[in-house]
């Protein structure tokens, strides 16, 4: 069930927020039309997919890449694009269906 | 003042006195922009600065928008913080005065109040604090000089208890600029009084990453507003205690209103600022006469005392209340209709308005004793005209 | 630094927030953030990266942020510098701290271009980011006194009377350059390389530091979401975007493209904003904007001591 949001006594005061990077909590994966598929067989680990996603949704994990965060990624497909090696293919959502 | 007191006494204008005051709290940061009338509290305090009497630094912004933006930073980073302002200045500030009080930055402004623009204009009235009246902060008016340095003190552990910014008003020249004698607290007492100051989540403490000023849609803002609301209606408990506190400290009593001949006075006027001097004035005067004339001096315009003035004006009779501000296309000025507002529940008394000493327009005891002596008549008679226009030509 | 050893490094901005996919404004925070690896706090001027990082009761920061105003966002980080600087001076902060401001270029080009000015006069140990998406994307889209001539915008419509913008784009970086502050430097997000080596210089400079990064905008310009960086390198291509630094007032030139130089209309044609240019009457449009990037782009090398 969904928490039901907070009533005004118990808020911060001046509005701000207190948890650093809670927006982690909203998915944003459920905009994706097209999935970055990853074949690690293929990858080099130069990292720039990891570098240039606007979603920092490449995680990165001592000193490599793994696989993509859905819950966030959009889908936008700047990292099949900048793949040096073309390791990342961007494929229908539909097909994942 | 007693003889004995203005030994102790410096002459000082009302700008120095709140510049001394600035100087004993030693505020980490002052951002602050010429405009008359308030340069004189900024050339005394960069005096202070540049001779290491203070610890603080002065930024010297490139406007007062600049000014009130680098106060909200730099509050929010931590820092204790004040500055100053009049007229157009605070009005470039417009924006960032509401942002400052909903991020609940306890800044002290000290506003040397000068007619709004246009037309342009230098000299005294109360426009520019009173059209910021909704903004969020708390507002408090001197009669003179020795209040000014007093309330600036008084301020500056106010806000902070609140966790309200708040502006410390004094008339444009008239206090301002006008030399008295003034009491300076010694400066050890100050800094016991004003204490060490540690913001809630300051930006500064980078390991509790704090984030403010987000984007407030329509499922929260307004809960946050009430919030608020409710923060500046619970500062006049804050507003007591450190009345109290003050008070033991200095010996000094401030209040939300002071009387002055009040108790069994009929005819009243209400007012604020150097007005209430002037106003003291007559009333000796009336007083000698036999008159039974008071008045009633308002120090605490936000939050507004509204229970406190319905308990002590319901005895009234006739009561006369002096704004020096016009709201134009409203009943009255901005002071009668929060007074008319408090007295709603109440038989009596009966209310009437004066707008005065707009741009500067002098008012004297002349003009006070004739606004008692018209306001007597309404006892008996009807009151014809309720907002009406004092020291202007026909 | 290589960037297998760059990614052990926290990554300030989370994932979640709600820019549009494909934007580079968040790729522009992230990387500049990932240049120093000590702690920052940072300002946004109102634009989309704020809004779009920040809906309550979310937040994409991972270091201390504040978002003030649209016009301020360079005075509110001038405050908390100087807060800085007095709690440092008081003992009562040991840390190293570095500041930086985000602003689009409507918060910067325009609105908040005094607000900077003074801020860089003063000589605040700050870092300013504009990233410049040429236009106020975040409003839907209107002119600003960054948005390209010949551009179609909301407010420079084409129509019968209009091929768009009827002016060209204001030169922020040289005015930033005539603060004279010791860092002033213009960058895109494609070559990372040189946008994160700047960030480091940026954050290294004792006193103020500018960067302007260009910022493609997959609505605002009209392009597929995965061609962002390839939008900012065809800026850069074409010179009309090229990439140099002022480091003390000497002006060096990060990029020549030499004899590739390509021609303005590689660039243009990619977007939507630019379509309208192709039709044959006007094909002057496109003559005048080549011939003032050729301008630019030559005076900038005689600047830069480059032949």
């Amino acid at each position: 069930m969904k928490k039901a949001k907070e009533g005004w006594k118990e808020l911060e005061d001046g509005g701000r927020i207190i948890v650093a990077g809670n927006s982690v909590l909203y998915k944003t994966g459920d905009w994706r039309t097209n999935r970055p598929v990853w074949d690690e067989s293929k990858c080099t680990q130069c990292m720039i997919c990891w570098l240039t996603c606007p979603d920092s949704s490449i995680p990165a994990k001592d000193k490599k890449r793994i696989e993509t965060d859905f819950d966030h990624c959009k889908g936008c497909g700047i990292c099949a694009e900048v793949c040096p090696v073309k390791c990342i293919k961007m494929k229908p959502e539909t097909d994942f269906q | 003042m007693n003889t004995q007191e203005l030994k102790k006494a410096q002459a000082l204008s009302g700008a120095e006195a709140v510049a001394h005051a600035m100087r004993q709290i030693d505020p980490d940061v002052v951002p602050a922009y010429p405009i008359t009338p308030q340069t004189d509290i900024m050339h005394a305090f960069a005096k202070f600065v540049s001779d290491g009497k203070v610890t603080g630094e002065l930024i010297c912004v490139e406007s007062e928008h600049s000014a009130m933006s680098a106060c909200v930073g730099a509050s929010g980073a931590g820092a204790r913080v004040m500055t100053a302002t009049s007229a157009n200045g605070l009005a470039l500030m417009w924006e960032i005065v509401y942002i400052a009080a909903s991020l609940r930055l306890p800044i002290v402004m000290s506003v040397v109040n000068r007619a709004l623009s246009g037309p342009i204009n230098i000299h005294c009235d109360h426009s520019d604090s009173m059209g910021c009246r909704d903004s969020g902060w708390m507002q408090m008016y001197a009669e003179n000089n020795q209040e000014a340095y007093e309330q600036t003190i008084f301020s500056m552990k106010f806000a902070e208890r609140a966790k309200i910014p708040i502006m410390t008003c004094m008339d444009g020249f008239i206090t301002s600029h006008a030399v008295e004698p003034v009491i300076l607290f010694d400066d050890a007492k100050v800094k016991a009084f004003i204490g060490d100051y540690r913001g809630d989540w300051p930006l500064l403490d980078v390991d509790k990453p704090v984030t403010m000023g987000p984007l407030d849609l329509f499922d929260y803002y307004f809960e946050h507003k009430r919030k608020q609301s409710e923060g500046i209606y619970l500062a006049k408990n804050i507003f007591n205690e450190v009345a109290e506190e003050f008070d033991r400290t200095f010996g000094t009593k401030i209040d939300v209103v002071e009387k002055y001949f009040f108790d069994d006075a009929d005819t009243v006027i209400v007012a604020m600022s150097s007005t209430c001097g002037t106003a003291k004035v007559t009333i000796d005067k009336m007083r000698k006469e036999g008159k039974k004339v008071g008045l009633l001096k308002i120090r605490l315009f936000r939050p507004f005392p509204s229970w406190e003035l319905r308990q002590i004006l319901k005895g009234k009779k006739i009561v006369a209340v002096l704004d020096r501000s016009e709201s134009f296309g409203a009943f009255g000025g901005p002071l009668f209709t929060e007074i008319r507002s408090a007295m709603y529940e109440e038989k009596g008394p009966k209310i009437v308005n004066y707008i005065f000493g707009l741009g500067g327009r002098e008012i004297d005891a002349g003009m006070i004793e004739r606004v008692f002596t018209e306001i007597d008549a309404y006892k008996t008679n009807e009151i014809k005209e309720y907002v009406k226009y004092l020291g202007v030509r026909g | 630094m290589n960037l297998k050893d760059l990614s052990i490094r926290e990554d300030r901005l989370a994932p979640g927030h709600r820019l549009c996919p494909g934007c580079a404004a968040s790729i522009i925070a992230r990387i500049v953030m990932l240049a120093t690896d000590k702690p920052i706090v940072a300002t946004c001027a109102t634009g989309c990266l704020e809004v779009s990082t920040t809906i309550y009761p979310y937040t994409a920061w991972k270091v201390p942020w504040m978002h003030n105003a649209f016009e301020n966002s360079a005075a509110t980080l001038s405050g908390i510098e100087t807060a800085y600087q007095v709690m440092k001076k008081k003992g009562k902060i040991q840390k190293d701290i570095k500041f930086v401001a985000f602003g689009g270029d409507g918060g910067t080009y325009d609105i908040g271009l005094q607000s900077l000015s003074g801020t860089l006069e003063r000589g605040h140990d700050i870092v300013y980011i504009c990233y410049d998406n040429e236009a106020y994307m975040n409003t839907g889209v209107q002119r600003s006194s960054s948005t390209p001539y010949g551009t179609d915008t909301k407010t420079t419509p084409t129509g019968k009377a209009s091929f768009g913008k009827d002016q060209f784009k204001k030169d922020l970086t040289a005015v930033v350059a005539g603060h004279h502050i010791p860092y002033v430097a213009q960058a895109s997000p494609h070559n990372y390389n040189d946008l994160l080596r700047k960030a480091e210089k940026a954050f290294a400079t004792k006193g103020p530091a500018f960067i302007n990064v260009i910022s493609p905008c997959v609505p605002g310009w009209g392009y597929p979401s995965e061609k962002t960086l390839t939008m900012a390198k065809l800026a850069v291509e074409t010179c009309f975007w090229p990439l140099y630094h002022i480091e003390d007032d000497v002006w060096i030139l990060d990029y020549d493209p030499k004899d590739k130089k390509l021609p303005i209309t590689e660039w243009l044609k990619t977007q939507a904003r630019f379509r309208h240019l192709f039709k044959p009457e006007n094909a002057d449009v496109i003559k005048r904007i080549q011939e003032h990037v050729d301008k630019d782009w030559d005076k900038l090398k005689k600047q830069c001591g480059v032949k």
